[in-house]
């Protein structure tokens, strides 16, 4: 019952928030993207938000979110910002296009747009929507709809970030959308839709990087749909290192041409109760889908990722590697489907989640699910959960070496199958740093 | 060097090691044989502090000071270095970092300065020499992908590297080709001096031509149940173990 009346408390909240948002909207109400805002609202007045009920669901209960009420910062006004702040939470040691939000609305201010390469667009949603509407209307759909959040991000989103590269551009320096969240005394809602488009033959990297304003709550709610192009190279990484108070959720559809790769890295830092879904469809031959994630928990951290790898045609390989190292009383969950259609002959499709458990009050949970409709496929899945590898540790510790930094390698080298494939050295190093920052363990 | 009084220790409730007794000087070479599940890595486990066993009687001397209330690390650090019969592999760091972190933890305890990188290189290229080591081993990941022989190499380098005062070898001969086996002995017979001790465990006679030990142990049920000179180590290769473990279980039984 309880949960029941707050589904309706929270639904109320942002239908009726929605028409002061609206106000707020000025120049923006007459573009295309309203109308799949009004038609956003319309389908949450007749649909309630998850609950463990629901199969997608049933691992994490999103009550605290719906306990709060975000605001969009259109309606709270944004917080100054100063260099200082988006310096200390850039990732640096290699140069970067650079875009940042605060509050997901665009801040031309602290962006480096300079040095883009002609005929590629790295820009603001809300900028493109008046300048060059067209670009960018194809792309979009009315509304994502996976699950209810996604409803509230189509609602309230005012800006995302565009990234569009033509066909035979390979782009030398990664993209680096830098989402800063959080305000004093509201808790902000942060609702961006991001595009990122991959023309043919055409290669980039893409690093989104979410940090706090404030490390108090905000929700954080992203919609990001990306678009590979045949024979393209997409690297994205994923980089949350929200506040400790945030709430998370964004939901990535991906969709492949035929003999495109596209690389997603996914580390978990920050959050307090944090969702990803990643939806992949290959919808060409000769596609390749790699998806590592690393997630890290402490304190009472509840991390979720969801993933759908969507084989439609033959000849594809997908790869899925996502792994956990809980401490304390945190709790990872990893739910991976991969679905085979019929027409999806010599699919290749390897999914593995393993999390280790460096707390006796830690959990992790895990959902392999495999529908294949094809005969002549190779799938493998595999999911473990442990604690730290005793021999090992005990192999370490026998050569002097201090229990505390014993641990710590052990943690590297369980993180090292993750952390390999990231191709920018220079971030491989501070993710690699991270870790034991995140963790409080000792650097090695 | 090291007393072992009496030791008895148990894995999962299971007595494994029941009353050793065993005295190495300084100087010595120690040669311990027994058949396969013997409880010989047991023994050298339990004295390099492995987590997973219980003693749950007796006591072990290492230079004077209570060897079983020792963490693993600081046994390591007084001196004791076990070469482990099967070698972890540690992904993600790499071998050259993982042995400067080890020497210079052991050297921060016993008062010594740390070695700078440059000494610390020189200092391997140097052990790796002995043992004919390729210089890649050094920068790949701690024991990820080397063959057999590699890792029983490796871990001879470490002990080169580390120069402790006591080494037990958990057949570090087993998986090495002939040549392989000339120069890990090598190795060993370098390393040896009047100040330290090796501990040899083996089920080859073979190894013991190239280092020769001063005492045979015959390891049987967790008990040493025959202890000569060299020439054991010939008899054993000759007779096997029947002739001993039979009159041992008699003796049992009584
Ligand atoms: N962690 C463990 N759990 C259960 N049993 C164990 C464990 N470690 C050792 N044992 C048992 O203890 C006995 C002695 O094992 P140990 O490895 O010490 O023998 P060993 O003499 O070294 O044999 P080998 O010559 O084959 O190396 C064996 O029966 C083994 O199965
Ligand atoms: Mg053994």
């Amino acid at each position: 019952m309880a949960s029941k009346t707050k589904n309706a408390n929270a639904k109320s909240w942002y239908i009726d928030n929605f028409f002061d948002f609206q106000k707020k909207l000025n120049g923006q109400s007459g573009s295309f993207i309203n109308e799949s805002r009004i038609e956003a609202i319309d389908k949450l007045k007749n649909t309630d938000f998850p609950t463990l009920k629901d199969e997608e669901w049933k691992y994490t209960n999103i009550t605290p979110i719906l306990n709060h009420e975000f605001k969009s910062p259109l309606l709270t006004g944004n917080p100054e910002i100063n260099a200082g702040l988006v310096k200390q939470s850039l990732y640096t040691g290699f140069d970067s296009h650079l875009l940042v939000f605060v509050n997901g609305i665009f801040s031309e201010e602290f962006s480096d747009l300079s040095g883009i390469p002609q005929g590629v667009t790295i820009n603001s949603l809300n900028k493109l929507i008046e300048t060059d509407p067209d670009l960018i209307k194809q792309y979009f759909e009315k509304v994502e709809y996976i699950n209810t959040f996604n409803l509230v991000n189509t609602a309230f989103a005012y800006d995302g970030f565009v990234v569009i590269i033509p066909d035979n551009v390979i782009l030398k320096k990664p993209v680096q959308i830098l989402y800063l969240t959080g305000h004093k005394n509201e808790t902000v809602l942060s609702a961006a839709r991001n595009l990122i488009v991959a023309g043919e033959n055409s290669q980039a990297k893409i690093i989104t990087n979410y940090r706090p304003v404030y490390d108090n709550t905000y929700f954080s709610n992203f919609v990001t749909k990306v678009f590979a192009g045949d024979n393209s190279v997409i690297d994205i990484y994923k980089l949350q290192n929200e506040s400790e108070k945030a709430y998370h959720i964004e939901t990535t559809k991906i969709e492949q041409q035929q003999k495109s790769i596209v690389n997603h890295h996914s580390y978990s830092f920050g959050g307090k109760l944090v969702r990803n879904d990643i939806n992949v469809k290959l919808n060409g031959e000769f596609i390749e889908s790699h998806l590592y994630g690393l997630y890290l928990g402490n304190d009472n951290q509840h991390i979720d990722t969801h993933t759908f790898i969507d084989h439609a045609k033959p000849n594809c390989m997908s790869n899925e590697l996502y792994k956990g190292i809980l401490d304390d009383n945190s709790r990872g969950v990893f739910s991976g489907k991969i679905l085979v259609e019929q027409e999806a002959q010599k699919t290749n499709a390897f999914q593995s989640n393993k999390s280790i458990l460096l707390s006796d009050n830690a959990h992790a949970d895990s959902k392999p699910q495999l529908e294949i409709y094809a005969d002549d496929v190779k799938c493998s899945h595999g999911a473990t959960v442990g604690n730290i590898d005793e021999t090992a540790y005990f192999y370490i510790r026998s050569r002097g070496v201090p229990s505390n930094i014993a641990k710590s390698m052990l943690i590297r080298a369980f993180a090292n199958d993750v952390l390999e494939p990231v191709n920018i050295s220079a971030l491989s190093e501070t993710l690699s740093h991270q870790i034991f920052e995140h963790l409080h363990r000792a650097e090695i | 060097m090291i007393e072992i009084k009496n030791l008895h220790a148990n894995v999962e409730g299971k007595e494994i090691l029941q009353g050793i007794n065993l005295k190495v000087n300084a100087g010595e070479i120690h040669a311990i044989m027994g058949p396969n599940g013997s409880g010989k890595s047991t023994l050298a486990n339990v004295l390099a502090g492995h987590e997973g066993y219980e003693v749950t009687e007796g006591s072990v001397s290492f230079n004077g000071k209570d060897l079983l209330d020792m963490a693993p690390e600081d046994r390591a650090r007084e001196g004791l270095f076990l070469a482990f019969q099967y070698p972890v592999e540690i992904p993600g760091i790499s071998n050259a970092t993982f042995l400067q972190t080890a020497l210079n933890e052991i050297r921060k305890y016993n008062g010594q300065p740390e070695l700078s990188p440059k000494e610390f290189l020189d200092l391997i290229k140097e052990k790796s020499e002995i043992l004919n080591m390729d210089s890649s081993l050094l920068s790949r990941a701690v024991n990820q992908g080397f063959s057999g022989g590699e890792k029983k190499r490796n871990e001879i380098l470490q002990m080169l590297t580390i120069n402790p005062k006591l080494a037990i070898l958990d057949e570090t001969d087993s998986g090495l080709d002939i040549d392989a086996l000339k120069i890990v002995s090598q190795g060993v017979n370098a390393f040896r001096s009047d100040d330290n001790a090796v501990i040899v465990v083996t089920h080859y006679q073979r190894l013991l031509d190239y280092i020769v030990p001063d005492f045979v142990h015959v390891l049987f049920h967790g008990k040493i149940i025959k202890s000569g000179n060299k020439d054991l180590a010939l008899e054993l290769e000759e007779k096997g173990y029947d002739w001993l473990t039979k009159g041992s279980l008699e003796t049992q039984n009584v």
